[in-house]
């Protein structure tokens, strides 16, 4: 059931149009920076487009800077929201359990999907934002240190172009975790509706209420317990030596939603009548 | 195959079904006729574990359902309130994806599963436009293509003739047939009565959520023991078979008696003009209907 499951995502036209949106946004910086050279200042703007000028190899961060507020966690939303719901409306629900899948597995299946697609895009948006970079600003070293070949981390000191992939891919990573928790929340909401666009939804409330309060000093009590409180960690990756402490609070906590949202949807899918 | 028993479902205070007792046997084609919203589908949907019962017990191919569901359901092929499929896919692909979502069935004979499935529905010649271009009626063949894969032993159909042309009708009428005299048990849902009547071996019928008939087709329309009698001299008949005449509506009287053929000849002997004489049949469509009230969608 997982293999047919990532074989019709992989068919899925959405994918690769959402995919295509994703790895869009930062190509078109991209092309707006190189040809105006006009970058932000630093401190201004997404995180590291200020200092992709100089060096293309920096570019994935900046991509992932940009599609980590919104675009990514839509695209992930409405996914997640599609799994269980999309097929209740299309009415392939009812004869995926009369096959039968039983309905943990079938659950089991949609977030083995849903990660397959977390992965997939943020590898994408890496990929193709390195290339990108690579062809807008070149692979210069920004600062030559004693002749090696050094990216200036956000700590000042340098880093080698192994180094900086390294981090590039646990920043990659811890992402994709992050993506997991909103994923996972759309997943249990898609089980408790027909309708994949609410559950989509509901997942951005989530989401925005998670945002606003996190911006809160009067919420300062909730703040680490919000979902997206522990998201901007993924720059403790291009601290020298690397800041691990939000980073770990950010995965144990990633994993605690993931954990309850599963349970809840499990819970709720397991004992309901399929109506659709 | 099925049997249950004091099935209910409850929706809030909204009782959909109500203690039903289903029997349907092995080989068995089986008719389960009531009006819109009187709880068939309820039922159907209890019976493959889609929809949990509030209360009862049901067995199919002798195992509990709910409890024993993964282990029925490889046995039986169901269309449950019309077709679903991916509209962005070939009905082929479909049918594929969902002879690999379930389990059993090997890999390298799926293709010949699929094609023979299609070939039986009369689909057997379609190309590979994507789902969402086809017309209903070739949608609700591939319903039936998909419930039939993997030869199931009981299939358990709601409405499958809907939005099909009488020529498309009568095709899946003789593919059922065909399927039943194979040995396939047939549970077949509609509030098509001509359907049930020309396809079926034993009639439900359902009202109200309650199973109000349950009975073999050929005692349904066994003889009354009254005959039918349309005469010109209906005075004249009912002076001679003085008590006998139940009914008298002009020149069409209706007659209690055992023996249609002696009746004829006492009143040829009378010399009474008899323009036809028959046993009276009740029709599947009066036997449903003095059982049945007014579907739930017409409030009262």
């Amino acid at each position: 059931m997982i293999a047919t499951e990532l074989r019709t995502m992989v068919r899925r036209p959405r994918t690769w149009v959402s995919l295509a949106l994703l790895c869009g946004l930062p190509a078109v910086v991209a092309a707006f920076l190189a040809v105006t050279g006009a970058a932000p200042a630093p401190g201004q703007g997404p995180a590291f487009l200020a200092a992709v000028l100089s060096n293309g190899t920096l570019y994935p961060a900046a991509a992932l800077a940009m599609d980590l507020p919104l675009f990514l966690p839509v695209s992930v939303a409405v996914v997640g929201g599609d799994a269980v719901a999309g097929e209740a409306a299309a009415g392939t629900l009812r004869y995926l359990l009369l096959r039968p899948v039983g309905r943990t597995r079938l659950l089991v299946a949609k977030m083995a999907a849903l990660t397959a697609y977390v992965l997939l895009a943020v590898v994408a948006i890496a990929v193709t934002s390195y290339a990108a970079g690579a062809a807008a600003f070149g692979t210069a070293p920004a600062t030559a240190i004693a002749g090696r070949d050094l990216v200036t981390s956000v700590s000042g000191t340098g880093l080698t172009t192994p180094e900086l992939l390294l981090r590039i891919g646990a920043a990659m990573l811890y992402i994709g975790v992050c993506m997991l928790g909103v994923g996972a929340i759309a997943l249990a909401l898609s089980t408790f509706t027909d309708a994949p666009l609410g559950a989509a939804l509901g997942a951005l409330a989530a989401l925005v209420t998670s945002q606003v309060l996190v911006t809160l000093d009067a919420a300062a009590a909730v703040h680490p317990y919000l979902l997206t409180r522990y998201w901007l960690a993924w720059i403790d990756f291009f601290r020298d030596p690397v800041l691990w402490h939000d980073i770990q609070r950010g995965v144990a906590l990633q994993l605690v939603y993931v954990t309850v949202a599963l349970v809840l949807a499990w819970a709720n899918f397991a004992t309901r009548d399929i109506t659709s | 195959m099925i049997v249950t028993r004091g099935l209910t479902k409850r929706y809030g205070r909204v009782t959909a079904v109500d203690a039903v007792a289903l029997r349907v046997g092995e080989g068995d084609r089986y008719g389960l006729l009531g009006p819109n919203g009187s709880g068939k589908t309820t039922l159907v949907r209890m019976l493959l574990g889609l929809v949990y019962a509030t209360s009862g017990e049901i067995e199919v191919l002798g195992e509990p359902v709910p409890r024993r569901v993964l282990r029925v359901l490889p046995h039986v092929g169901a269309l449950v309130e019309g077709p679903g499929a991916y509209g962005h896919l070939s009905g082929r692909a479909n049918l594929s994806y969902l002879d690999a979502a379930g389990p059993g069935g090997s890999r390298r004979g799926r293709r010949a599963r699929v094609n023979e499935a299609l070939e039986r529905v009369g689909l057997g010649g379609v190309d590979n436009r994507p789902v969402r271009t086809y017309s209903l009626g070739m949608r609700q063949r591939l319903g039936l293509a998909a419930a039939l894969l993997r030869a199931p032993r009981l299939l358990v159909l709601d409405e499958p003739t809907n939005g099909l042309d009488p020529q498309g009708i009568r095709e899946i009428r003789d593919l059922l047939t065909a399927l039943n005299a194979a040995g396939t048990t047939i549970l077949l849902c509609s509030h098509l009565l001509t359907e049930v009547e020309e396809l079926c071996s034993h009639v439900g019928v359902m009202d109200g959520g309650r199973l109000v008939l349950q009975q073999r087709m050929d005692e349904i329309r066994s003889p009354t023991g009254r005959t039918e009698i349309r005469t010109p001299d209906a005075d004249r008949v009912r002076a001679l078979l003085d008590g006998q005449v139940e009914v008298a509506d002009g020149d069409r009287l209706l007659v209690r008696t055992p023996d249609p053929a002696e009746l004829n000849a006492r009143l040829v002997r009378a010399g009474a003009r008899i323009a036809e004489l028959r046993p009276e049949r009740r029709t599947l469509e009066q036997v449903v209907l003095a059982v049945s009230g007014p579907g739930s969608d017409r409030p009262a």
